[in-house]
């Protein structure tokens, strides 16, 4: 059907309709000059990759909290003032709890479809920080953070940081049991920071914990503050990924300079309009027929009342664990506390993991000396030192995120809970370090995979018997394509020093960064699997046939 | 951002090309053969395959309408209590279920066919454009730099610091108005972390029975909660408060104390025994490390342990930190019985219960 169309564009012999859409569409364009944005946009080309619909995932969640949430602010009453509860679950009829908790239950049981909404949006928060961090991690791991996108990983990761701290503060309105201990914990953190905490703890609760104000402020801020940063930090996300245009994987055709895909009308419209309805369809499916945070089951909050296996939502696990890993070290200086067994675990330890990805695009670029602009991907294996430092985040993250439910392990597979610990606290340190030599070896052995496939060609599973009776295995020669594909990445070289002398023998002062970043780049880049050469190629494959 | 009327990204800006590109592509084998053919998909070659798509993408939008129909059904039509036990889901509402179900096909169904729709029917033939570069050219920028600087220069900024400094110290200045107005957020800590509601003679009221606690009413291995006089009885045990209370929460978690009855010989402080009565001691409930309510004990060994983050105390040696994150003891409450037989405090902590803070010291 589109055979008889160029390539890249309309027929432009069409001829152009006279209805109304068009006659509205130039009343526009006279006030507002549509058709120069349209020109610009409806046909822009989106490269596809499963990958790249990590980020989409992200996106529609966020609009499914919005749209859910907008619901949720209809009926809950964010106040702490106490009530009577006197709606239809049964269990709680007549007991004293703050209005937030006894409007959640109203939520629940007696607002029709009320349960569903509020499961949709913590499912959908649930989705959304889960698909931020993969989302991420892709970025990374194909290095699509490189100049000219290192701002926009910034603000990915700024929404990153804002969704976390927004799904706590929905996790504490309900002001059920397991939330207020939530709120119970961020206060001992608030208490822990030096000079300003108590005063800080005072102001934040309005008073001594819990106070009345905690829930009405965190509503505020959950619902306007932190949505309103986002959904402008969204905007100009996409509105950079439109204007730099999307990376894309090399491969026969792709190059730095152009992007090939297929065009926003009609396809990328059509795919990701419909991959938002997917999303949603299955939150809202999974708010209808899988129960999460029953807060009816837990009771309203008492500060000295606790359930055994008290758990976060995920992405708050790791503060959790690091929480139970620290050792309890505090310390009394002329009478004043600092206690480092809660401040580094809660803030100290976070900030610098936080800060270290927020930066690396900086880092990498100090390092590499790279001043260019890169719209081809990497693929991770191609990077093995970057794959193995995500991965070695990825790993002390986990361990973090593992030893936040230690109880659970405890119980479960009836081990030691001191045992559990101990293995944490030394698996923090001892596993990133063991996963990025993993990840490194790995890396180098699917390179080395890769010059075998392009010299070597396809094993093809077809076993030939020679006449003198050697068995030997075909290998198909790889087609064009993908022999360019797996050699067209960049082997950069490690930076060197000036010679410490100049050609007159005088001898030249070298920076100590300079030495540093030397240091740093030839760890990055020493020692790489050469990609084949084309003389290596020809000389394996002219003459003699297989090998 | 189309790219014909840009000009083409400068090369300094660009990876360097690899020197084999240059070489003809008989003579490199790695050379980028360029985008590979269409291949049409048999819904773009066989009409009867595209009329079957299109009436597949259609058969996904006609399921949806009929979910959204389920959907208000579900509203109208299912009690709101019904309990269903679907497999595997377990025991849920039967209207939650259903309505979570029917919007989820509803919406699912919309996604599914748009998708099937753009794959099938919508074309797949890949369009190549160009990038254009993102640093401006020398002109532009020249331009950019003189005008701001004209205009800086036009402002007579730099020519007059008695204008510049002012208006950076009035800047400065004006957002302190906001910091002021946090101020009334909450009250001053004060002495408020160091004290609780117990007082020299205070009774232990049970937390579960309202009652005073006599020193009977504790057996061995068993952990009883206990709350000051004058706020249990307000509370009480569930459904039985008389008053809404104000601030009771707040005294709740500062005063929360536990009982245990331990064999004297086992104690191995002095103190600890001497502040409690006949082998009773009473502690603070709230943990030392961020405050939460500790109630996991372990009778045979005396060790209290807290659900949230595993600090284990011993309650045989003055609630000594013998595992996790916590630092300090457990503070110990002075207990005596009063005249009725009840046990009653003889003194307030004598220490701030509960998380650590700065002024602590």
């Amino acid at each position: 059907m589109s055979s008889e169309q160029p390539k890249g564009g309309a027929n432009k012999n069409a001829p152009i309709p006279n209805n109304a859409a068009v006659r509205a569409a130039d009343a526009l364009d006279s006030r507002l000059g549509i058709y120069g944005a349209a020109k610009k946009n409806l046909r822009k080309v989106f490269p596809d990759h499963w990958s790249f619909m990590l980020g989409e995932v992200a996106l529609y969640s966020f609009i499914v909290l919005l749209l859910t949430g907008v619901f949720l602010t209809l009926f809950f009453k964010p106040s702490m003032q106490e009530v009577v509860y006197d709606g239809s679950y049964v269990p709680l009829q007549g007991i004293h709890m703050s209005q937030a908790y006894a409007s959640t239950l109203d939520i629940s049981f007696d607002i029709r479809g009320g349960l569903a909404m509020r499961q949709i949006h913590h499912w959908a928060a649930l989705i959304f920080v889960s698909s931020l961090f993969v989302h991420m991690f892709r970025i990374f791991f194909t290095g699509a953070f490189r100049k000219p996108r290192e701002i926009n990983w910034l603000f990915g990761f700024l929404l990153l940081v804002l969704a976390m701290v927004n799904g706590f503060t929905g996790y504490s309105l309900p002001d059920d049991l397991l939330s207020g201990t939530g709120l119970r914990i961020a206060e001992g953190v608030v208490l822990a920071i030096p000079l300003v905490g108590t005063y800080v703890q005072f102001f934040l609760f309005g008073g001594e914990f819990p106070g009345e104000d905690i829930v009405p402020r965190l509503f505020t801020i959950h619902v306007l503050l932190i949505p309103a940063i986002m959904v402008g930090l969204v905007t100009v996300h996409l509105i950079l990924v439109f204007y730099q245009k999307h990376t894309q994987f090399p491969g026969p055709g792709k190059t730095e300079k152009n992007v090939v895909g297929l065009p926003l009308l009609p396809v990328y419209a059509a795919k990701a309009g419909g991959f938002f309805f997917i999303v949603f369809g299955i939150t809202a499916a999974l708010g209808g027929l899988v129960q999460i945070n029953p807060i009816w089951s837990y009771g309203p909050y008492n500060p000295g009342q606790i359930t055994a296996g008290s758990q976060p939502d995920w992405y708050i696990g790791f503060l959790e664990g690091s929480l139970r890993l620290m050792p309890n070290w505090e310390w009394n200086i002329w009478g004043h506390t600092f206690s480092f067994n809660v401040l580094i675990p809660s803030l100290i330890l976070p900030g610098v993991l936080f800060t270290f990805m927020a930066m690396y695009p900086w880092i990498e670029g100090w390092i590499t000396g790279d001043k260019r602009e890169h719209h081809l991907l990497d693929r991770p294996r191609n990077m093995p030192v970057r794959t193995g430092l995500g991965v070695a985040w990825i790993t002390c993250y986990g361990v973090l995120w593992v030893c936040g439910g230690n109880d659970i392990i405890a119980t479960h597979f009836h081990m030691s809970i001191n045992a559990i610990t101990w293995i944490g606290r030394v698996a923090f340190f001892v596993a990133p370090v063991l996963a990025y030599l993993a990840t490194v070896r790995i890396c180098k052995g699917l390179q080395r995979r890769d010059r075998d496939k392009v010299l070597h060609g396809r094993e093809t599973g077809v076993i030939k018997k020679l006449p003198h009776g050697e068995f030997i295995e075909i290998h198909e020669p790889l087609d064009p394509a993908t022999r360019h594909t797996l050699t067209a990445h960049e082997q950069p070289k490690p930076y060197e020093l000036e010679a410490a002398e100049d050609a007159n023998g005088v001898a030249r002062k070298v920076k100590r960064s300079d030495k540093l970043r030397s240091r740093m780049s030839h760890w990055y880049f020493a020692e790489p699997i050469e990609k084949p050469t084309a003389e290596e190629y020809k000389e394996l494959t002219s003459g003699h046939g297989h090998h | 951002m189309s790219s014909q009327d840009k000009s083409e990204v400068p090369e300094e800006h660009l990876p360097e090309v690899p020197a084999s590109a240059h070489v003809p592509a008989e003579s490199d084998p790695f050379a980028d053969p360029g985008l590979p053919a269409h291949e049409p998909r048999r819904t773009d070659i066989d009409e009867k395959a595209a009329n079957r798509a299109e009436r597949q993408v259609a058969f996904l939008f006609v399921i949806s309408m009929l979910a959204t129909i389920g959907f208000i059904w579900s509203y109208v039509g299912i009690d709101k209590d019904r309990i269903i036990d679907i497999f595997f889901f377990g025991k849920i509402g039967a209207q939650n279920a259903a309505l979570g179900g029917t919007l989820g096909i509803a919406l699912f169904c919309i996604g599914a066919g748009a998708i099937h729709w753009a794959r099938t029917l919508m074309t797949d033939e890949e369009i190549v454009q160009e990038r254009h570069e993102f640093t401006s050219d020398p002109e532009t920028r020249e331009y950019a730099i003189r005008e701001f600087t004209q205009g800086a220069s036009d402002s007579v900024i730099g020519r007059r610091p008695l204008i510049r400094r002012t208006m950076i110290g009035a800047m400065a200045l004006v957002p302190l108005s906001g910091v002021v107005l946090l101020r009334d957020l909450g009250p001053l800590p004060g002495t408020k972390l160091r004290h609780t509601e117990w007082k020299p003679g205070t009774e232990l009221i049970n937390e579960a029975t309202g009652l005073p606690i006599k020193p009977d009413d504790i057996v061995k291995g068993s952990l009883t909660m206990a709350l000051p006089e004058g706020l249990v009885e307000k509370y009480g045990p569930a459904g039985q408060k008389e008053e809404l209370s104000h601030g009771w929460l707040e005294k709740a978690g500062m005063s929360a104390v536990l009982l245990v009855r331990l064999e004297p010989k086992d104690v191995k402080s002095k103190k600890e025994l001497a502040w409690g009565y006949e082998g009773i001691v009473a502690y603070s409930k709230i943990c030392t490390h961020v405050g939460c309510p500790i109630g996991l004990y372990e009778q045979q060994t005396h060790h209290l342990l807290c659900p949230c983050h595993q600090s284990t105390f011993d309650l045989a040696d003055d609630g000594k930190v013998v595992f996790g994150p916590a630092a300090r003891s457990l503070p110990q409450l002075k207990i005596h019985v009063n005249e009725a037989g009840n046990l009653a405090a003889s003194q307030d902590f004598a220490e701030p219960v509960g998380a650590s803070f700065w002024e602590r010291g």
